[in-house]
């Protein structure tokens, strides 16, 4: 679709905003144009930092108050937001440009009721009086596909689902019928099927409405499936902009090119070692061979909490890891796949089944053995930022393993040394803190950490899902030539389906606690029998937009 | 809920009762012996006459194992006997409920004048406009945190008594002679209100739901006090019960500088007099009142934040 | 695989603290301040933090030597010179004996000084080793341990400060102990919820899981982490101390006279209030000064330790 000047709802013209933080300025836009026309849907896809955010909070005028901003044009139907007064802007907002946030569960504010809350966006603009805007918000709630509409404007945030929360942001921020809407991430922080069930939702309430939506994501899928017009930004500039199936199709800008290359969703198959990799280990290409299992859940079950409030978090899981394999289980939230997790590295005990690793079943070990158990199985978290002491060196992490086995001090030096090499981080590395690496640097010292003793078992819990796509596909290349090197077993737990298909041997699907399908990793993604594994793979974004591996090579 | 309301009186007993305890042990068993000094008079003990320690030894049974003591004081505490003055012989509790009245009236003119102007100073320091008004009057409760209660009791004697005459510069009878004592008392305590409403209302102000609000169009009046303020102020509830037994130490001073009768001056003559009796009274009344008051404000809490229900706590973000 | 690394530069997050990463760092803005000259930049952007170090610098210095400041006896005076008010010869006046105010504030700070720091660090000791065990040994310890520093937290410091000076009698010493102990439950509540949080924290789980024992997860996560809040209320505690000896000590209960203390030099000029305004308001202009400069330095620890 091409815009001109006529039908443009909103025209943005060299948009720099600066932030003075600590006597630095950061410049986090750096001149960005484009144009939003009136029913259009347009996204900014960008990973954290790439200014995408601080985009759309500058054109509805939400930025913090240290930012600083310039714009030879930002103009919302004709009118110039850069000029507004306080009193004006407060005309503007809501009600002809709306917002929908980014995380629902703490965009409510909790001590009031929902109705009210949605009520309160058409009684900021005088739209209807205290009784009418109650009985709208009602049918709004409705219309944004709550169901028991009056009940639900009755309670209080805290007695919603995120899902059922961010419907009721919808609803409140369609309420005064805005013609621009922002929304920032509007889904990330929900879980797959939930987020497409609120984005097909919000796709009709639009278009119906005509509505225009400026839709902020790092999500590339979810661009694809949503937007007619798509922008790419890095590092505050706009790298590359176009018709949505042109941007993925045969992208121009070699970010885009390296994003598109990187989503998981888009790519295919499982990935290979790297070329290096292949050739120090001059494996037989063969196909993998049943092998004796190295680890077996039997039955793992566990019960948190007792009497009236026990709640069964996981639900006799039984499944094997055979040595160098690599085994996902997939779930969404509150599925107890972390749980499984816990109960294997025995960081929680099962209340009843078995965990066997090699013919030891470790299920209540205790005390010395438990400690010796976990030279042979390791774990890797998802935040790389909580799991790392702020206070050690990076060499001090990866030490620590290995001193608390006693090892000898020069042979720990050597180690040391080996392991940040292993996992390619420069040298110079080993003096920095955490607060000194990205989120990707991080994640790599915790494997190296994990690494240190030789396991045989390797459980990543969720180890990619907060790292930005271009630094989770490095990661993950990573995590495959150290299993194909070193002949690891992997436990990935993730709730991303995409992912699975890049890493996984099988695949084990969770819902509720249960094991609902378990399987080789093809035939699950391809043909899975379960009504639930279904719908998960059909929720994952960017479904018509996979792309084949020629177009996507650089 | 009635079961919860059992489960917090249990726990306000227990509280009331290690009060005791701890007091007991502070008073009864730490060196420095009640008798010699009782003996003594409030003069010097050197000369006192040890049969006299002897028998007061006896008359206080302060000759007997300490856990029969500990026990016996016990039972006549439990029957509202802690015990009496040395000197004069008045029972302990009936000093302290005689001139209990006259504290009251000041501590409770002094909260509400504290209240007042704690969210007066609150809100005053993060609604106005401009930057340099806010931190001037963000710059005010911490200055009021550091004041010694008993000089600025001295600074409005000099000022409001001495130079301008407007207010007794002594004594309780009448309104005019309350208004520089809860002035006084009321700095500390306002200071502290402000400090913990306003650093609550700033991270209030930071969070994603009141960017919502203002992303509707509503304007700080409304950001303020629809949204932000209910939500500050909930931290600062929970504190009621510590707010309120300062306040009450603040009264020892305070009626000290003002030389106003009342629980205040007593226990610091009671401590001068060694009055044991006097200051356990004190310090189990100060317990009461925490544990009073903490119960009234689990009681409203959930009436404020619907998250909480009696007797459980909902998860919550 | 360098050039991995260099990519990975995308994720080094300008201010805007986008969707996923949590408390992401700015860059360089985090690496350690080296040279001295970076020590004087940082401190010319806090004008308020190096006035207060100032301050309690001053003030420590003056009870250490304090003739280096005043020539006057701070204990006798010229009769004839009495109750004069400011002047170039007595800055801060005289008393009714005709002693020089200025000397015995100087002379003060010794006292009141020594006295506060033995009540900080009795609050400190027998709090943090308190807190530390109900926090790291969780179960009964922590229920008896927290239960009984409940109890004292809901008796006001001051009325249990004075339970104890009854028993203990008068002096300066006792007035500091009687503060300590007073004080300690809300460093072991500190103490305690720290250790607990940092117990739980996923760095000491991961320690946990690669095979570390827990005396060396004591001594090597939990203790470095825990003890930057701590020490941030030692600060405060530190300005409450001076309030709180300086009341005692205006009530009587502190030195006896002559001897020179800054609660006590009010409670002296607190009979000439109307005639000798400068008795009682610059020994309270000191001790404001110096609560102040406590709770700014708190202040700094405090966000220092939550930058780390």
């Amino acid at each position: 679709m091409t815009t001109d000047a006529s039908d443009a709802l909103l025209r943005v013209k060299n948009l720099r905003v600066a932030y003075e933080a600590a006597g630095r300025r950061v410049e986090a836009v750096r001149g960005v144009d484009f144009e939003v026309a009136r029913g259009e849907v347009v996204a900014i896809v960008g990973e954290s930092g790439s200014g995408k955010t601080t985009t759309a909070q500058a054109v509805i005028h939400l930025l913090d108050p240290t930012a600083r901003v310039g714009a030879d044009e930002l103009a919302f139907d004709g009118i110039e937001l850069t000029k507004l007064s306080r009193g004006q802007w407060r005309e503007v907002r809501g009600a002809r440009i709306g917002l929908i946030p980014q995380d629902p569960v703490v965009s409510l504010d909790p001590v009031k009721k929902i109705g009210e809350q949605v009520a309160e966006a058409l009684r900021v603009h005088k739209l209807a009086s205290r009784r009418a805007a109650g009985e709208r918000a009602v049918a709004l709630l409705e219309l944004a596909g709550l169901s028991q509409p009056a009940l639900r404007a009755k309670q209080f945030p805290h007695q919603l689902s995120g899902g059922m929360k961010q419907r009721a942001l919808i609803a409140a921020a369609l309420a005064p019928e805005p013609e621009l809407i922002i929304a920032d991430e509007p889904t990330s922080a929900l879980d797959v099927t939930v987020q497409k069930q609120i984005l097909d939702h919000l796709e009709n309430l639009v278009r119906e409405r005509g509505t225009a939506v400026l839709l902020i994501t790092h999500d590339l899928a979810v661009a694809a499936d949503r937007a007619d017009r798509i922008l790419v930004m890095q590092g505050g500039e706009i790298v590359e902009q176009g018709a949505a199936a042109q941007v993925l199709g045969s992208p121009r800008h070699p970010y885009t090119r390296a994003l598109v290359a990187a989503a998981p969703a888009l790519a295919s198959g499982r990935l290979q070692p790297s070329a290096s990799v292949r050739e120090r280990i001059e494996t037989d290409a063969a196909p993998r061979t049943p092998r004796p299992p190295l680890l077996t859940a039997t039955n793992l079950t566990k019960d948190f909490g007792s009497g009236r409030d026990r709640l069964r978090a996981v639900d006799a899981v039984s499944f094997e890891i055979a040595r160098g394999e690599t085994f996902a289980l997939v779930g969404e939230s509150g599925s107890g796949k972390s749980t499984t997790a816990r109960l294997v590295a025995r960081l929680e005990t099962a209340s009843d089944g078995t965990v066997v690793l090699d013919g030891q079943d470790y299920t209540h070990a205790r005390g010395e053995r438990l400690r010796q158990l976990r030279r042979r199985l390791q774990l890797v978290y998802q935040n790389p930022y909580a799991s790392l002491d702020p206070r050690f060196t990076v060499a001090d992490a990866v030490d620590e393993p290995l001193r608390a086995f006693g090892r000898p001090r020069v042979e720990r030096a050597r180690r040391v040394t080996e392991l940040i090499d292993l996992v390619a981080l420069p040298a110079s590395f080993a003096s920095r803190r955490p607060a000194e690496l990205s989120g990707g640097q991080r994640q790599r010292v915790a494997i190296a950490r994990a690494l240190a003793l030789e396991p045989e078992l390797l459980i990543l819990d969720e180890a990619v899902s907060a790292l930005d796509v271009s630094v989770q596909a490095q990661i993950l290349q990573l995590l495959t030539d150290l299993q194909a090197e070193l002949g690891l077993a992997y436990l990935f737990i993730t709730h991303d389906l995409a992912v699975v298909r890049q890493v996984a041997d099988r695949v084990g699907v969770m819902q509720g606690g249960c094991l609902v399908e378990t399987g080789a990793a093809a035939g699950i993604l391809e043909s899975p029998s379960d009504a639930y594994t279904r719908r998960l793979l059909e929720a994952i974004p960017g479904r018509e937009f996979t792309t084949t591996p020629e177009s996507s090579a650089q | 809920m009635l079961r919860y309301l059992a489960r917090r009186l249990l726990q306000g007993v227990f509280v009331l009762w290690a009060a005791y305890t701890l007091s007991f042990l502070i008073l009864f068993t730490l060196p420095g012996d009640a008798a010699t000094v009782a003996a003594a008079g409030g003069g010097d003990t050197s000369t006192v006459d040890p049969k006299l320690v002897e028998q007061l030894r006896h008359e206080y049974g302060l000759d007997q194992p300490l856990w029969l003591q500990y026990l016996h004081a016990l039972g006549k505490a439990l029957r509202g006997d802690f015990g009496s003055n040395p000197q004069t012989g008045q029972p302990a509790l009936h000093e302290v409920t005689q001139v209990l009245p006259n504290t009251l009236g000041l501590a409770a003119s002094a909260l509400v004048l504290a209240v007042v102007v704690g969210f007066l100073l609150a809100i005053a320091s993060t609604f106005p406009r401009a930057s340099w008004l806010r931190q001037a009057l963000g710059a005010l409760p911490p200055l009021g945190a550091a004041v010694p209660v008993f000089w600025i009791g001295l600074l409005l004697l000099q000022w409001f008594s001495f130079h301008l005459r407007w207010f007794p510069s002594l004594g309780d009878q009448g309104f005019r002679s309350l208004v520089l004592p809860a002035v006084t008392l009321a700095v500390p305590t306002g200071a502290y209100i402000a400090q913990l409403l306003s650093r609550s209302l700033r991270l209030t102000l930071g969070r994603p739901y009141i960017e919502q609000v203002r992303a509707k169009g509503a304007g700080e009046a409304r950001v303020h006090f629809a949204h932000a303020l209910r939500n500050a102020v909930l931290p600062t509830l929970t504190m009621v019960g510590v707010l309120i037994g300062n306040l009450l130490a603040g009264t020892v001073v305070t009626e000290t500088v003002f030389s106003r009768t009342g629980v205040g001056r007593l226990v610091v003559q009671a401590v001068g007099d060694r009055d044991l009796p006097v200051v356990q009274v004190v310090v189990v009344f100060a317990a009461l009142v925490f544990v009073v008051s903490s119960l009234a404000v689990d009681l409203v809490y959930p009436l404020i934040d619907r998250r909480i229900v009696l007797g459980r706590a909902a998860a919550t973000a | 695989m360098s050039e991995l690394i260099l990519n990975e530069r995308f994720t080094d997050s300008g201010p805007e603290a986008e969707t996923r990463h949590e408390g992401e760092p700015t860059g360089e803005a985090r690496r350690r301040p080296a040279s001295v000259t970076r020590f004087f930049i940082a401190a010319g952007k806090r004008p308020g933090l190096v006035i207060s170090v100032l301050v309690i610098a001053l003030v420590i210095v003056w009870a250490l030597a304090p003739s280096l400041f005043t020539h006057q006896d701070p204990l006798v005076g010229n009769v004839t010179d009495r109750l004069q008010a400011p002047s170039a010869r007595h800055i801060f006046g005289t008393d009714n004996l005709g002693r020089d105010l200025w000397a015995r504030v100087v002379y003060g700070s010794a006292q009141s000084l020594a006295a506060t720091f033995l009540a900080v660090v009795l609050a400190l000791v027998v709090g943090s080793v308190l807190g530390l065990l109900a926090g790291f040994l969780r179960g009964w310890v922590d229920d008896v341990i927290m239960r009984v520093m409940d109890v004292v937290l809901a008796i006001p410091t001051v009325l249990l400060s004075l339970a104890i000076i009854t028993a203990l009698g008068f002096g300066t010493v006792n007035v500091a102990i009687a503060v300590g102990f007073a004080s300690a439950a809300s460093f072991a509540r500190v103490m305690r919820s720290e250790v607990i949080t940092i117990s739980t924290a996923l760095y000491v789980e991961a320690a946990r899981a690669s095979g570390v024992r827990w005396y060396t997860v004591l001594r090597r996560h939990v203790l470095p982490n825990s003890l930057g809040p701590v020490l941030s209320l030692s600060a405060l505690e530190f300005g409450t101390a001076v309030l709180a000896i300086s009341s005692l000590s205006f009530l009587g209960f502190g030195a006896p006279p002559p001897a020179p203390e800054w609660g006590a030099l009010i409670s002296e000029g607190r009979n000439y209030l109307a005639t000798s305004w400068w008795l009682t308001t610059f020994p309270g202009l000191i001790i404001v000064a110096v609560v102040l400069a406590a709770n700014r330095v708190s202040r700094a620890f405090e966000k220092n330790g939550a930058a780390r």
